[in-house]
């Protein structure tokens, strides 16, 4: 663990070979240990095969990345970590995705229950039509918190980076926020129950550059105290944040566009040196 | 310790049980049972509806039926009400509430379109349309019974003055074989037309809003005055949904009750002329039933079951109309 | 467009300017002129209608108007007090019972049945509901409710006009209900939320405003009908004393009776009660078009 610690701090472009070596020591150690681990066999919507062999391992407090060209099911892949395709008619899954233990898709399991330890933060911002304050109250209400509130809001917005901006208009509407804050808005309501694992789906792709890299910055705080599973279409956002990748990619050959997993590996180790044609072709940039 | 969770107690994940966060925990018993009871609920209300429906139709039936056994079609073509003799025939209420919904769809037909067209093809600047739109739906605001008022007291003496001469001239012609001397057939028609004008408006406004403005532009491009765009190009794209406009406005028309109860001088006999007085299923309906005894009553069910049929299949044509208009529509957007 | 109109051209020139001798742009000209003179004259009657309203019935406008009961026939003096509580009676009992049953059908509708054919069914439903006319709601309510009670009653008036708003509560709000983001609601499940949390914390609080707007209409259509209370309601001459299953008075059956009397005065309570109808209304209109469907956010 506290080789973790040494690497939670050193991301940057600086990166050499000796911390690759580290990394590549951690990622074994949080494959071991991961919060989650998803062995998608098969993934099916109706009679469409949408995702195979997807093994991916979530490590704890790190960010692990989910990239790939368009189609590839990274968004799918993480959808089912919190059995949130269950609302997509014809939704199948074959395999299992373990969470601290437990198969998240063992029959006795309430998918309420897994998304309520697992947060998530959706591709377009989409807060409640109702005040700040009450955004973020929403998932304690939900959870029958008996505490503070007012502490639990105030810590959940200084957590999203929100707080110093919005500490006078608690009571003015969500939607009246501008994109960024209101995806910031999002996070703080998602860690606001403080989840055990957040996942974000693309969170940065409406908002601009600037907006962006305070997402990117809020996730690196973040880290410290919860584990993230991101889907971006960013490379060097995945470089930035990202400790462990995993690349997608389409497969056409059987007539279909089914994802699976090509290369999952920290994040230095995959994008310096790829093991795969497609891995290498796809960090050049030849598709996308 | 560079895990600074609070959550997250020792080294190895605790695997026993899946929530380890402070705040997070699964649904307690209330939750999950509320949320199959409400979703019962929602279900059952869904149901009530449809039941609700045939409630209506059921109940109307039920008492209907002794007249039905009793006077059989023979009711439908029979043109004699008499409750003192048991005899009862609804062909004149049935003709009289064709007619007089004819005369209200030949003038509220015309001027609603008219209407329509001048809030839809750009005559007005956008304020006055907003404007005369919004009057156009305060018509429909107004209850029927105020039109019964304001046509007893103010459309039935302008109109006997106007045509006091034409049933003089023309009185050999049946329209006008008889002069106006209160309520009558016209006036009847004539308010009918202003109720179901907003109707009409509002149904054929959109059906022309919907027209795409990529076809008038290629008649504009061709040199084509503003009224030829719209009579070879919106009013023709837009027929399907001005039909249905029109027929959603007789259904209107055939189960309005008020007014004509108050103005078209329920006789119970039909004549032909304009001026002369008549009745519908509707106004029979509600004249007589507040003072009507035990097999009258089984009668004017049998009416209303008549009225309800008719209205029905109306209903249904005019929405199948609307929906073939608007999918007829899609392949041009 | 070639045209010999100006007659120091020697020859035939290009004009871009209109002409008055042009047929087509005659025609154009006249049409558009007869169209805008036809809509006018469309809207004469409203103006008419509310001149009527607003002297004739403006003229009794005075507080013994509201506080006293209807005169019996020849008599002077009185008010329409009984029926405008009438009115204001049976419209509560029609939403206390067509309110839960709309509403709930609109969930039922927007976030349960969605696309299936049950939910098509109760479409279709609320659909011959809403064009039905309302006349056979009161035939409904006398068969269901007089026949069965053994007298007219407000509960019957109550039930006839329930039957009329039941239908547009419903198409409204599910309208309203469908408007909500889907992108709101994934968020709500994300986070945990059951299907009925989901609905009654997210969904129908985003939709309020739509919603009342649909019951608000629902009200005032309801308020202005005559026709289901005329053999369910009926009509009385005394103050309504909280016995629903006593016959009660409302303003659009007082219009109805008076307006057919002999007597001037009864007609004049008549427009009286017309004007009280229709400001009613037109106000209930009004808040549901302005105060309650304010801009949305975003």
């Amino acid at each position: 663990m506290t080789i973790k610690g040494v690497y939670a701090n050193d991301i940057g472009p600086e990166s050499d070979a000796a911390r690759a070596s580290a990394r590549a020591i951690t990622a074994q150690g949080a494959r071991a240990k991961a919060l989650m681990d998803c062995h998608i066999r098969k993934l099916y919507y109706g009679s469409f095969l949408a995702v195979r062999d997807a093994e991916i391992p979530i490590a704890p407090n790190a960010i692990t990345a989910f990239i790939g060209p368009s189609g590839c099911g990274k968004s799918t892949v993480l959808r089912s970590l919190n059995r949130m395709n269950d609302f997509v008619p014809g939704f199948r899954l074959e395999g299992s995705v373990h969470f601290q233990g437990q198969d998240i898709y063992a029959n006795h399991v309430d998918p309420v229950a897994v998304r309520r330890s697992i947060g998530m933060v959706f591709q377009q911002p989409n807060p409640f039509a109702m005040s700040i304050y009450k955004n973020v109250a929403f998932g304690l209400r939900l959870n029958r918190y008996k505490g503070d509130y007012a502490e639990r809001v105030e810590a959940a917005l200084r957590g999203a980076a929100l707080w110093d901006e919005v500490k006078d208009k608690l009571h003015s509407s969500g939607l009246s926020l501008s994109g960024g804050q209101q995806q910031r808005l999002c996070i703080a309501r998602a860690i606001a129950v403080e989840p055990d694992l957040l996942l974000m789906d693309e969170p940065c792709s409406a908002l601009d550059p600037i907006a962006t890299r305070r997402i990117e910055e809020l996730m690196l705080e973040l880290k410290e105290r919860y584990t993230i599973a991101i889907v971006t279409h960013n490379l060097q956002q995945a470089q930035r944040v990202a400790d462990h990748t995993a690349f997608l990619f389409v497969d056409t050959s059987a007539g279909g566009r089914t994802g699976y997993l090509i290369e999952y590996r920290p994040t230095a180790a995959l994008f310096e040196d790829p093991r795969e044609e497609r891995t290498k072709a796809y960090i050049r940039g030849e598709f996308s | 310790m560079a895990n600074p969770a609070p959550s997250r107690s020792g080294n190895t994940p605790d695997l026993s049980g899946a929530f380890r966060s402070r705040i997070a925990r699964p649904p307690s018993k209330w939750q999950r049972g509320s949320d199959i009871a409400f979703r019962w609920v929602a279900h059952a209300f869904g149901a009530g509806v449809v039941l609700l429906l045939l409630a209506v139709v059921i109940e109307v039936m039920r008492h209907a039926s002794s007249a039905i056994g009793a006077y059989g079609l023979s009711f439908l073509t029979g043109s004699v009400w008499d409750a003192n003799r048991s005899t009862f025939g609804v062909l004149p209420h049935i003709v009289g509430t064709l007619y007089t919904s004819l005369i209200a769809l030949v003038i509220g037909g015309f001027l609603g379109i008219t209407v329509a067209l001048v809030l839809s093809q750009g005559f007005l600047h956008r304020r006055w349309e907003l404007v005369m739109k919004n009057v156009i739906e305060l018509l429909a605001a107004i209850p029927s019974v105020v039109y019964g008022l304001w046509g007893i007291f103010v459309m039935i003496p302008v109109l006997r003055a106007q045509v006091a001469s034409l049933s003089k001239q023309f009185g050999n012609f049946p329209l006008f074989s008889t002069s106006l001397n209160g309520p009558g057939i016209l006036p009847a028609g004539a308010v009918l037309a202003i109720m179901i004008l907003p109707t009409v408006t509002a149904i054929s406004r959109e059906a022309m809003a919907a027209v795409p403005p990529r076809l008038a532009a290629a008649a504009y491009g061709l040199g084509a005055t503003r009224w030829e765009v719209i009579f070879k190009v919106t009013l023709p794209t837009a027929a399907g949904g001005i039909f249905g406009a029109l027929v959603l406005g007789l259904g209107r028309a055939f189960g309005e009750t008020m007014a004509l109860a108050m103005l078209v001088g329920n006789s119970n006999s039909f004549g032909w002329s304009l001026f002369s007085p008549g009745n519908t299923l509707a106004a029979l309906l509600a004249n007589h039933f507040p003072e009507a005894g035990a097999i009258e009553v089984s009668a004017l069910m049998y009416a209303a079951a008549v009225l309800l049929s008719i209205t029905l299949v109306l209903n249904v044509i005019g929405s199948l109309i609307m929906q073939r208009a608007t999918s007829g529509l899609r392949g041009l957007k | 467009m070639i045209t010999d109109s100006e007659p120091h051209a020697s020859k035939p020139v290009l004009s871009l300017s209109y002409s008055v001798t042009n047929f087509r742009t005659l025609m154009d000209r006249a049409l558009t002129m007869f169209a805008i003179l036809l809509s006018l004259a469309a809207l004469f009657p409203l103006f008419s209608v509310l001149y009527m309203l607003i002297v004739r019935g403006g003229a009794l406008i005075s507080p013994s108007l509201f506080s006293e009961l209807t005169p019996g026939a020849g008599m002077e003096g009185g008010g329409i007090g009984n029926a405008l509580l009438g009115t204001l009676v049976v419209v509560a009992i029609a939403s206390l019972l067509s309110l839960p049953l709309g509403l709930l059908s609109a969930i039922y509708l927007a976030e349960y049945g969605t696309e299936s054919k049950a939910a098509v069914v109760v479409r279709f439903a609320g659909k011959v509901l809403t064009g039905m006319p309302s006349i056979l709601a009161g035939v409904f309510a006398y068969a269901a409710v007089v026949v069965t009670l053994g007298s007219f009653s407000a509960l019957a008036g109550g039930v006839a006009m329930a039957v009329l708003m039941v239908p547009t509560v419903m198409l409204t709000a599910e309208q309203a209900l469908l408007a909500v983001p889907s992108k709101m609601k994934m968020a709500a499940l994300g986070m945990g939320a059951t299907r009925t949390q989901m609905v009654l914390r997210v969904v129908v609080p985003t939709a309020l405003p739509g919603i009342l707007t649909g019951v608000m209409l629902a009200l005032a259509r309801a308020m202005g009908e005559t026709a289901p209370l005329l053999f369910t309601a009926l009509f009385s001459d005394y103050w309504f004393e909280g016995n629903v299953r006593a016959p009660v008075a409302s303003l659009a059956v007082l219009i109805y009776n008076f307006s057919g009397s002999p007597f001037p005065h009864l007609v004049k309570l008549a427009w009286a009660a017309s004007l009280v109808l229709v400001s009613l209304v037109l106000v209930l209109n009004v808040i549901a078009q302005v105060v309650i469907k304010r801009p949305t956010e975003q």
